[in-house]
């Protein structure tokens, strides 16, 4: 029973690690409405940048940082590849997220990089409040999580996020409005990818390695964690509740695969198919909830002309 | 105040989609005109509208606003001098965004946007008095999604939102088109009421030709890219539908043949 709460709590962390791509996709693929693919190669961007400048001896907090700013460097390209070169959005995702894979292990040198027993931000906070790596992980997480949700909703309340919020609503009229359209996407790919790459810094600093691959897959299980949260949450709520909420699908998301996991109910590799399946049916329910209507009606026209 | 230049446009060049839209446009616009478009489907009158907007950039000729060449600005750089409201009321507005949210956003036409409030309480007052100004009720549903609202309601709002930074120019593109015939005279009534109240100058695309001679000072019908007949003043006020029929087929050599404008 102990052992299966501490994979539960172990679960719950990675969630909450996770959940800084959960972020970072919302910004994308929900407020601007941009289906970013550079977010797998900006998660393992991030593990790479913070690993190799950990094992160069440099401070974890400040390795942290800059591979978020690594990551906002990757969301510049694809803007740019999107907006002045006119490449189709999946399109330019793609191509930065290729290019990424030799760029990250031109990072790293190599293509995977332990960062056992060196100083990350969870041994600091180990060695800081003299706790067990669960604990400090527990807490580094719900703090780096809560200044992020913080900042967003800051951020998104200003004037230039409530551009990037009505870019992704109706880029038609922002334009009309003096808008730069081509700037507010820009911004909002530079954000998201900066939190995808701090979540991918954040797990290879919790996992004590970085490896190129760590990011397949990465958009997926980030819009999972959003559709988990989004069925619990309301559209009334406030964007600060959103976020919250999309935190909680992320931790869910990691608990129950834990949970299927300490079962055995599945293999550790059938969860991305799992995973796939869950976003599929998801992103579906709206079209198949409207054919069926549409099948009603006609049987009610059907029974009025008969 | 505003002068049009010898402003032609063909799209697809080179193509056999190859289709000419203006074709040598002159039009001085003067401050306080009240500027009525008539003309048929295909016309160009939208296309005029656009170049002037900066959605399409002209292959000739020159736009000089105020003795300013704006010919090669932008369009979301130009949006600092001109209001503007589409025939899709779904154009206008941001649906998943509040009523005051897309007032905050309108406020701000044309300015750098920093990380200041997007919207402040000292504002919120002023958009209340202003959906006031509406009669629809507005003014107490501001938290409101603007995806909720009717489409004649979005595009009342869209209106207000095109004028509340006053522009040097508003733009209307068919605004009442989409909507039905009863909500369709509530906005244009608005329209006149709004554009009068602030006297703001005006160019006004409509199928409908009673308004056209009913509303501005001035009204020009466009046909193949050109602007064949200008009236302005008496001669417009005295202008019957007839008339307007008339010109149409003397100038263009044909019958002004759509049913949509003989029905309006
Ligand atoms: N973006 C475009 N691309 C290609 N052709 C266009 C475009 N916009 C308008 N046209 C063509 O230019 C002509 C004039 O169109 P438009 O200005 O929309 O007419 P109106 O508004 O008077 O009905 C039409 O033949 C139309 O098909
Ligand atoms: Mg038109």
């Amino acid at each position: 029973m102990a052992q299966l709460l501490q994979s539960i709590l172990g679960g719950a962390n990675q969630g909450l690690l996770w959940a800084l791509l959960a972020l970072g996709v919302f910004i994308s693929f929900r407020i601007l409405n941009f289906a970013d693919l550079t977010a797998e190669g900006s998660f393992a961007l991030g593990g790479a940048v913070v690993a190799s400048l950990i094992t160069k001896g440099l401070e974890p907090a400040l390795s942290s940082l800059i591979a978020f700013l690594a990551g906002t460097l990757a969301g510049l390209c694809t803007g740019i590849l999107n907006t002045k070169l006119k490449i189709p959005a999946i399109l330019s995702g793609i191509l930065t997220m290729i290019g990424l894979y030799s760029i990250n292990i031109r990072i790293m040198g190599t293509s995977n990089t332990s960062l056992l027993r060196l100083t990350t931000v969870i041994t600091y906070f180990e060695n800081l409040f003299k706790i067990p790596k669960i604990y400090a992980t527990l807490i580094l997480g719900v703090l780096v999580v809560g200044i992020i949700i913080a900042v967003l909703y800051w951020f998104f309340g200003t004037e230039v996020g409530s551009a990037i919020r009505a870019t992704g609503d109706n880029e038609n009229m922002c334009r009309a409005l003096g808008i730069n359209t081509d700037n507010t996407k820009i911004l909002a790919l530079m954000i998201s990818n900066g939190l995808i790459a701090l979540s991918g810094a954040m797990v290879a600093q919790q996992q004590s390695f970085s490896d190129v691959n760590m990011g397949i897959g990465a958009i997926v299980i980030g819009l999972a964690s959003i559709i988990i949260g989004e069925t619990f949450m309301s559209q009334k709520f406030p964007f600060w509740a959103k976020m919250i909420f999309i935190v909680l699908g992320s931790v869910i998301y990691r608990v129950l695969i834990t949970l299927i996991i300490y079962a055995n109910i599945m293999e550790p590799y059938d969860i991305k198919l799992l995973t796939a399946v869950l976003v599929i049916i998801a992103l579906a329910l709206p079209r198949i909830k409207s054919l069926f209507k549409n099948n009603n009606f006609k049987r009610v026209k059907n029974n009025n002309r008969g | 105040m505003l002068s049009i230049n010898n402003i032609s446009k063909t799209f697809n060049i080179g193509t056999i989609n190859e289709k000419q839209a203006l074709d040598g446009v002159n039009l001085f616009v003067n401050e306080g005109d009240f500027i009525t478009v008539i003309g048929g489907n295909g016309a160009g009158k939208s296309t005029l509208l656009n170049i002037i907007a900066g959605v399409y950039m002209a292959d000739d000729g020159e736009l000089i606003l105020d003795g300013d060449n704006i010919t090669k600005k932008p369009e979301y750089k130009r949006a600092q001098y001109f209001g503007r409201v589409f025939q899709d009321p779904l154009m206008g507005t941001a649906a998943s965004m509040e009523i005051q949210e897309n007032l905050a956003l309108a406020y701000r036409r044309g300015q750098f946007r920093g990380l200041n409030w997007a919207i402040t309480p000292k504002e919120k007052q002023l958009y209340e008095e202003q959906l006031k100004r509406l009669g629809l009720g507005l003014e107490s549903r501001m938290t409101t999604k603007v995806g909720l609202l009717s489409g004649g309601q979005r595009q009342a709002l869209a209106l207000l939102m095109a004028i509340l930074k006053k522009p040097k120019m508003l733009l209307l593109d068919e605004h009442t088109a989409a909507l039905d015939p009863n909500t369709a005279q509530i906005v244009q009534h608005l329209t006149l009421e709004l554009t009068q109240e602030s006297k703001i100058t005006t160019l006004m695309i409509t199928h409908n030709m009673k308004d056209a001679i009913k509303y501005g000072n001035r009204l020009i019908m466009m046909h193949e890219g050109k602007i064949i007949y200008e009236a302005e003043g008496a001669e417009k006020q005295s202008l019957k539908v007839e008339d307007l029929l008339k010109k149409f087929e003397q100038s263009a050599g044909g019958y002004f043949a759509t049913d949509r404008m003989l029905l309006a």
